[in-house]
């Protein structure tokens, strides 16, 4: 009953959407004020009736409901309630129907935040989010159904794949896909853009903190895939250039390009035509990605059922979003014209900078990742680009972006005195260069001049901050003044900044791990990176829906116990499969980490690795995100925002 | 160039794209192109040297002197089971295989062979998997047609079926035959 209330959900919201798209943007094309007014009730019906439906199929999978087919196949009854929920989106239908959801949701969220907004723009922003909404709706209804039944049904389910089991995995796709659907609206603000065939600075004050928030989740869900490859995989890696991965990373890249660009919109009125370029892209690379990954021409460790058949349907709807939305920038954009003027050396000329070696990473990227693919498509080629070839051309395109990101927000607009940037800079540049030097003594070239980056932009952005709030120039406490009046805008850029300096540490760090593969026998004693490691023994351990193997080592240094790890090697009877369980020790300097290999000859193969800084690369995405969160505070951003307004001032919030 | 030119490039760089995905999908959908297929680096190469157990077991130089459809499986492997069928029609149709039974004791491969039949005209034994490695055999069951004069000309991952067999193995056979 629940199974088909959700399907039925499904349907309406498809019937909703419909709507949705048509009568706004008919309204908006005729000017009819009545039919744009219907614009925020229809978003606000679609994501409820798209909430139901998700609801009735977690509803479905928490109670073990098997004659549900997505729930018999991805779900067991031992399995912890914890992944009986996250069962429900980790797998293609489920997933497929929560994309659905957040954008749904993203519609819902413009019909409610967005009353400041012009009449003919939010109606036509919400059509437009209602259009594409509908065709994935389309998709999960017609071709990957979630509420499909079985019958009869099993006793019980086929489980989850168990590398999904796992706490970091159950919030890395929410958090992906609410940063990937997300850049739905900044998308929906472009198209809208074009068919009023009008861009101004309140369309950039618009698109920013959409593009901002969709950008935070985006950091975050990369960070945590990225976190969960390094601990659950047990490869010992953090980042493997694999096609799924590098599909994240390009509109990371493409939006972090237009969250800067947005900002020259609105204060400038320049770049109109790129940015709304950047916004379609943006949001077209997310789409591609899920196309890529779920059509199963990309060949990559990240499964989900591949179907061409399925394929074919993403790939028309993807044309369609995509396609018709460049084929309308093609036609319209031409109407937009720009304004503002500014000299090559500006800070809007530092942004053009910023877009411009983004975007050739990007570039590289997609080329990296697609290349193959049609090297086999048109030359019958069998080939593969893998890790070098990223870190070959990505390295020399992040080197210029690092030097100018500490530069660029001390520039002036329109036209700026690089000498007077540079000398509220000297100080970070003298410890960046004292840092590269100290380590290019300790460590090989290439993470040197890591670490010199990292510190350039750490304490690039500290000079940024020093020179705005004066310190040392005032007295403390006007200084601090200074601090807390400092727009959120500009505070939130010293915070990402400095974060992206502070993962650059790490994977400098990371690239001097030590690491050793050794056979043990219980008592014996391995030296890996000035640690001794003690295998004490071997045991079997217990789990809900697994039986695994527990090796426990004791890391001592200089005859002091530092850890006790205790990795696992665990099988799946369901799932007839094995998985590592990494065990890490970290104090943030370093992690011990440690993965149980096969047993033999009474003894364990154990891998063991001293990660230097390692945990630096996820905590500065952190920062990174919580810069863009800090940026989103600013008052500039809420302006119009009634929720604020009804509150009193100096109310705790 | 004409700016207006300029702003349809977007356009027609994906519906360039569009259209190899399309043609990528539709050739996946024939079983033409499987970007996860890796090309084995033996074709058109000498087989590696080896020497297997078995009963009676064969070496890299017996293989000389007459094409031979070599099989690796394993009695532990399902597929392998699925393909038996396909293995004994080869058999009956003359065509000579000999058997590498992978990581798999005496004992479970004799089982296996008395369940499905022996399409193997000779049986070598590779319990540790060392020969494999050398093969760059990524998995059972995978098969190679090694020439008369000891070179490996083919070379097929995962189960043949029928439509396998007439497609890809017959023309081959008949041109090393």
């Amino acid at each position: 009953m629940i199974p088909e209330l959700g399907h039925f959900a499904l349907a309406l919201a498809v019937a909703i959407g419909f709507a949705q798209a048509v009568i706004p943007l008919w309204g908006a094309a005729r000017g009819d004020a009545r039919m744009m007014q219907a614009a925020p009730a229809l978003a606000l019906g679609q994501f409820i009736a798209m909430a139901v439906s998700f609801l009735s199929l977690v509803w479905s999978s928490v109670t073990s409901d098997f004659s549900v087919l997505t729930v018999a196949e991805n779900t067991h009854s031992l399995e912890p309630l914890v992944y009986k929920i996250t069962g429900s989106w980790g797998n293609h239908e489920g997933s497929i129907l929560f994309w659905c959801l957040i954008l749904s949701l993203c519609g819902a969220a413009v019909a409610q935040f967005g009353k400041a907004l012009p009449a003919s723009l939010r109606a036509r922003v919400i059509g437009v989010l209602g259009l594409s909404g509908v065709g994935f709706a389309l998709f999960a209804l017609l071709a990957s159904d979630p509420f499909l039944r079985l019958w009869p049904p099993p006793p019980n389910g086929r489980d989850m794949n168990p590398l999904l089991q796992d706490p970091g995995l159950a919030m890395h796709p929410p958090m992906l896909y609410v940063g990937y659907v997300g850049f739905a609206v900044p998308f929906a603000f472009a198209v809208a853009a074009l068919l009023e065939g009008r861009i101004d600075a309140a369309w950039g004050r618009w698109v920013r903190p959409w593009t901002l928030a969709a950008w935070c989740f985006l950091t975050g869900g990369i960070a945590l895939g990225s976190w969960w490859s390094y601990y659950e995989l047990g490869w010992g890696g953090f980042w493997f250039w694999d096609p799924v991965e590098n599909a994240s990373l390009l509109p990371w890249l493409t939006g972090t390009a237009l969250l800067h660009s947005a900002i020259v919109v609105e204060k400038r009125e320049a770049l109109k035509v790129w940015t709304v370029l950047l916004a379609i892209g943006t949001f077209s690379l997310s789409l591609s990605g899920t196309f890529l990954v779920r059509s199963g021409i990309l060949n990559s460790v990240h499964s989900f059922a591949n179907d061409p058949a399925r394929g074919v349907f993403i790939l028309a709807l993807l044309g369609l979003v995509i396609g018709g939305s460049l084929l309308l920038f093609g036609l319209r954009a031409p109407v937009l014209s720009a304004t503002g003027i500014f000299a090559p050396l500006s800070r809007e000329g530092a942004i053009v900078l910023n877009n411009v070696l983004l975007c050739s990473i990007a570039a590289v990227v997609l080329t990296g990742t697609t290349y193959p693919l049609f090297a086999d498509l048109l030359l019958g080629e069998k080939l593969s680009v893998g890790p070098p070839f990223f870190n070959a051309t990505v390295f020399p395109l992040a080197a210029p972006l690092c030097v100018a990101m500490a530069v660029g927000p001390m520039l002036a607009w329109k036209r700026a005195d690089l000498a007077a940037a540079l000398a509220k800079l000297w100080w970070a540049a003298l410890v960046a260069a004292a840092v590269g030097v100290v380590a290019a003594f300790g460590a090989r070239p290439l993470p040197a001049i890591g670490f010199a980056a990292a510190a350039w932009l750490i304490f690039g952005a500290l000079a940024d901050l020093v020179a705005r709030i004066r310190l040392f120039r005032v007295p403390l406490g006007a200084s601090l003044q200074r601090l807390g009046a400092l727009p959120r805008g500009s505070l939130g850029t010293t915070i990402a900044h400095a974060g992206l300096g502070v993962t650059i540490a790490g994977i400098a760090g990371m690239s001097l791990a030590q690491q050793a593969i050794v056979l043990l026998h219980p008592g014996q004693v391995a030296h890996v990176g000035g640690y001794d490691w003690r295998l004490e023994s071997v045991g079997d351990v217990a789990g809900p829906n697994y039986a695994a193997r527990e090796a426990r080592i004791e890391v001592s240094r200089d005859g002091r116990v530092v850890a006790t790890l205790a990795p696992q090697r665990r099988s799946f009877p369901v799932q007839q499969m094995t998985t590592t369980e990494a065990r890490i020790n970290t104090n943030l300097i370093r992690d011990l980490y440690a993965v149980l290999g096969e047993e033999r000859d009474g003894g364990a193969v154990l891998r063991l690795h001293v990660n230097w800084l390692a945990p630096w690369i996820w905590l500065g995405a952190l920062i990174m995100a919580a810069g863009g969160l800090v940026s989103l505070a600013d008052r500039r951003l809420r302006v119009g925002a009634p929720a604020r307004r009804a509150r009193p001032a100096g109310a705790p919030a | 160039m004409n700016r207006r030119l300029l702003l349809l490039v977007p356009f027609g760089g994906v519906l360039v794209a569009g259209a190899g995905f399309l043609a990528m999908l539709e050739r996946a959908q024939e079983g033409k192109f499987d970007p996860r297929e890796v090309p084995s680096m033996l074709i058109g190469k000498p087989v590696p040297r080896f020497t297997l157990p078995g009963d009676p077991g064969f070496a890299s130089t017996d293989l000389v002197g007459r094409p031979v459809l070599v099989n690796w499986f394993a009695s532990w492997c399902v597929p392998c089971a699925e393909e038996a069928t396909v293995l004994m029609d080869l058999k009956r149709a003359g065509v000579p295989i000999w058997g590498i039974a992978y990581k798999d004791k005496p004992a479970d491969t004799a089982k296996f062979l008395a369940r499905y039949g022996s399409p193997y005209a000779r049986l070598g034994r590779d319990e540790p998997g060392r020969v494999a490695i050398d093969w760059g055999v990524t998995g059972v069951p995978e098969t190679y047609l090694i020439d008369a004069q000891g070179v490996v000309r083919w070379r097929f991952v995962g189960p043949m079926t029928p439509d396998t067999v007439s497609a890809e193995l017959q023309p081959i056979l008949r041109k090393y035959a």
